[in-house]
């Protein structure tokens, strides 16, 4: 049997990329996979008794080794703020190419806590702060000097110490282009670097919270239970910087997408599922429960969506149970539609992630597949024809046509970005000033005009002769032959209407990433956990493959 | 040090500031990445011929002909390299292509040499007396060295090369004699089962 690859225009909406979670194929797991095998080294931790200092861990394989360079601060508790205006942090962290000497110890103390403010160097390959969660974080310090675990009640309503507030990669403030590292094997899959900074972060923050507590009260303390460790992951803070990338790189956006529509079509098509893999597979999704008990968050728009999950997951569990049966033929195929037919695009998505944990036979080779050399399909073809141009645009954009963008609500934001911290920002364009400066991501309405401009164009006119009187659509030009090949690649919803909600745009990117439990903190940025219930460094070359499931905090 | 990718980064956002398109401001972003990847001095060029824009009149050359003359004001580099670009389909059947009165020629280059890439041959271009040889968009040869370029070209004249190759038979063929010590001479037994196909190889 044949299944064909999702539509697009049904996958590429916003609430449904929105609804996107966690899988095999997601970038932290992925990263985890690849460097089970390097040797994992803590080279310096020369903190004071308060934890603030420097400390170095290392990943090296053969002559290959990774370095985060971590400088933990003294700030006062009014200066932390996890808003991208903040200019001190609790730590501030580089990965460094290589084993970094005292000379670049010296200089990156002075460069990485400025952060943007620094500059960086093509030794150095990503760049990154945290913040402490401060409630979890003196309580676990307390408890641990007074020789007691912490409680894990407090523990399971944050999930980690410290939380991240930006982590920069591929060429920003000076750190190395991706060019320079691109033919390297072991980061041969997108963010892998990023991975492996967050992770290393994860491992510092153990370490320190168990100096502190020590230099507390060195009689009586007691180091953080290592299964406690494992249960806590890394926060993020995450605000509109995410939703341009994904707008501003289609052929990488279509790669991940399409690993996992190829992925899920691949599954469906099995015929006969083993016993194992289906006893796998369930076991999964009823120990996922725990993750979406333990999910909190104070946005009511995701309280709905976590609800809903909740009640579908159950309902599913309960047909399998009572009305399913695996050894029927093509059995993914019928979960599939049964779902389609039965739950919210949360709980879809959801199980759709799930559907993977089995097949590494099937994903391993997708996590290949999930980079992309953009250059390679930056050119616009423009001996090709205005008609062909347009009969794409009819094919590839069928409901963003409709949309009429003489109407005020489909055209009320803009993109922009802002002048003290270079950062996107989304406004209403009918309130607020600066939409002359709108950025170009409004490719919906500049699709629309480019199709309006081509129905009156000579359909034998090259695109090359079509530019020259439309330079203003060269770029959505580009973009429409670009997603000609690549179906995947543009979001097909408008993202400039009233009824945007950007937190879907960054969901769909960290759901990549690997995050877990969304918390949105308004429609515009939100607050993720990534790594927790990961194995320790030191675990890392025998662990259970479905650990994301299993978390008991 | 600014990586290529700050450049390609503030050079978009820097052209469309200046008043160019989205579009057009992306193709300045990837050409000016280029020429500083080579170590040309794009953004030294980009930011004096974008403070000129504001003060003097450049013209823009939309659609490129053999030859190209601009008598009033020098032709804008970032239109002329776009046209170039667009139009190197059509412009390949030309051999031999002149631009008169260029400002900022650096510039114009970097799309030449994408362009090279596009239609995967050489282009060798003479801006006044000095000369360049674009390979494929993967390296540009020049005699411009340790001098500066010029602010303006009186002639750039364009020449795409065929697909040739740049050493004689006599070179090539001394070269093959050699590389025939590396192969084993067969014998009768050899002929019959190295290769594996059998005796009839017709049928």
């Amino acid at each position: 049997m044949k299944v064909e690859l999702r539509d697009p225009n049904k996958i590429m909406k916003l609430s449904r990329l929105g609804s996107f979670h966690q899988s095999k194929l997601s970038f932290l797991r992925s990263f985890l996979n690849e460097f089970k095998e390097w040797e994992y080294k803590r080279d310096l931790f020369n903190l004071n008794e308060n934890g603030f200092g420097e400390a170095v861990y290392s990943f090296k394989k053969n002559k290959r080794v990774y370095s985060l360079v971590c400088f933990a601060n003294e700030i006062k508790d009014e200066e932390r703020s996890d808003r991208v205006i903040a200019t001190k942090w609790d730590a501030a962290f580089t990965l460094h190419d290589g084993v970094p000497t005292k000379k670049d110890i010296e200089r990156l103390k002075n460069e990485v806590p400025k952060q943007e403010v620094g500059r960086l160097s093509y030794k150095e390959l990503t760049l990154s702060r945290a913040n402490k969660s401060v409630r979890i974080y003196n309580h676990v310090v307390e408890s641990l000097s007074k020789g007691q675990q912490p409680d894990l009640n407090l523990l399971s309503k944050v999930g980690y110490l410290y939380r991240t507030t930006a982590v920069y990669g591929s060429g920003k403030f000076g750190l190395a282009d991706r060019f320079r590292i691109k033919n390297r094997e072991e980061i041969n899959g997108p963010f892998r670097l990023e991975m492996m900074l967050v992770y290393l972060v994860r491992q510092f923050t153990f370490d320190q919270v168990n100096h502190v507590a020590y230099y507390k009260n060195p009689k009586t303390a007691v180091k953080l239970d290592d299964n406690i460790c494992k249960n806590l992951g890394i926060g993020n803070s995450t605000g509109l910087g995410m939703a341009p990338f994904i707008v501003n790189h289609p052929t990488l956006l279509n790669n991940w997408i399409l690993s996992r529509e190829k992925a899920l079509k691949k599954i469906r098509e099995i015929k006969d599922v083993e016993s194992q893999d289906s006893d796998l597979f369930i076991d999964c999704v009823k120990k996922s429960l725990k993750n979406i008990t333990s999910w909190n968050t104070d946005s009511e728009f995701q309280k709905t969506k976590i609800t809903s999950l909740l009640k579908d997951v159950e309902k599913f569990l309960n047909f399998i149970d009572k009305d399913f049966n695996f050894e029927s033929e093509y059995p993914f195929n019928k979960i599939y539609q049964w779902l389609e037919d039965n739950t919210c695009e949360e709980c879809i998505e959801y199980i759709v992630s799930i559907m993977m944990e089995p097949y590494n036979n099937i994903v391993n080779p997708l996590v290949k597949e999930m980079s992309s050399d953009e250059e390679k399909y930056f050119n616009i073809p423009t001996y090709r024809k205005v008609e062909e141009l347009r009969n794409i645009i009819e094919a590839k954009y069928p409901n963003i046509l409709d949309i009429n963008f003489e109407e005020k609500e489909n055209n009320k934001n803009f993109w922009f970005i802002s002048k003290n911290k270079e950062e996107p920002r989304l406004a209403d364009r009918f309130e607020e000033h600066g939409s002359e400066l709108e950025q170009p991501l409004a490719i919906a309405r500049d699709i629309k005009k480019l199709y309006d401009k081509l129905l009156v164009s000579k359909n034998s006119l090259t695109i090359a002769e079509f530019l020259t009187s439309n330079s203003e659509l060269r770029h959505v030009v580009r973009r429409a032959f670009i997603v000609e090949k690549f179906p995947y690649s543009e979001i097909q919803d408008n993202t400039i209407g009233k009824d945007l909600m950007p937190i879907d745009m960054l969901r769909l990117k960290l759901s990549f990433f690997g995050a877990l439990k969304f918390d949105p903190r308004s429609d515009k940025w939100l607050r993720i956990c990534m790594f927790q219930g990961a194995p320790l460094p030191n675990e890392l070359k025998s662990y259970d493959e479905q650990w994301v499931y299993k978390t008991n905090i | 040090m600014k990586s290529l990718s700050e450049i390609e980064t503030t050079v978009k956002r820097a052209s469309k500031a200046a008043g160019y398109s989205w579009g057009v401001s992306e193709e300045t972003g990837k050409s000016i990445r280029l020429l500083e990847l080579f170590s040309l001095p794009g953004i030294k060029h980009l930011n004096e011929y974008l403070n000129q824009k504001n003060k003097s009149k450049f013209e823009n050359l939309n659609l490129i002909s053999e030859n190209n003359s601009s008598s009033n004001n020098p032709y804008c580099p970032i239109t002329l390299g776009v046209s170039f670009l667009d139009q190197i389909n059509v412009l390949e059947n030309l051999k031999k292509i002149e631009f008169k009165n260029v400002a900022y020629p650096i510039i114009f280059i970097s799309f030449i040499s994408r362009s090279s890439e596009i239609i995967g041959k050489k282009i060798n271009v003479k801006i006044d007396e000095k000369k360049m040889l674009l390979n494929l968009n993967v390296n540009i040869i020049s005699n411009f060295t340790d001098q500066e370029f010029p602010k303006i070209a009186s002639t750039i004249e364009v020449n795409l090369l065929e697909n040739e190759d740049n050493f004689t038979d006599d070179e090539w063929n001394n070269l093959y004699k050699l590389s025939e010590e590396t192969f084993v001479e067969e014998s009768d037994s050899l002929k019959e089962g190295a290769a594996g196909a059998g005796l009839t190889d017709n049928d």
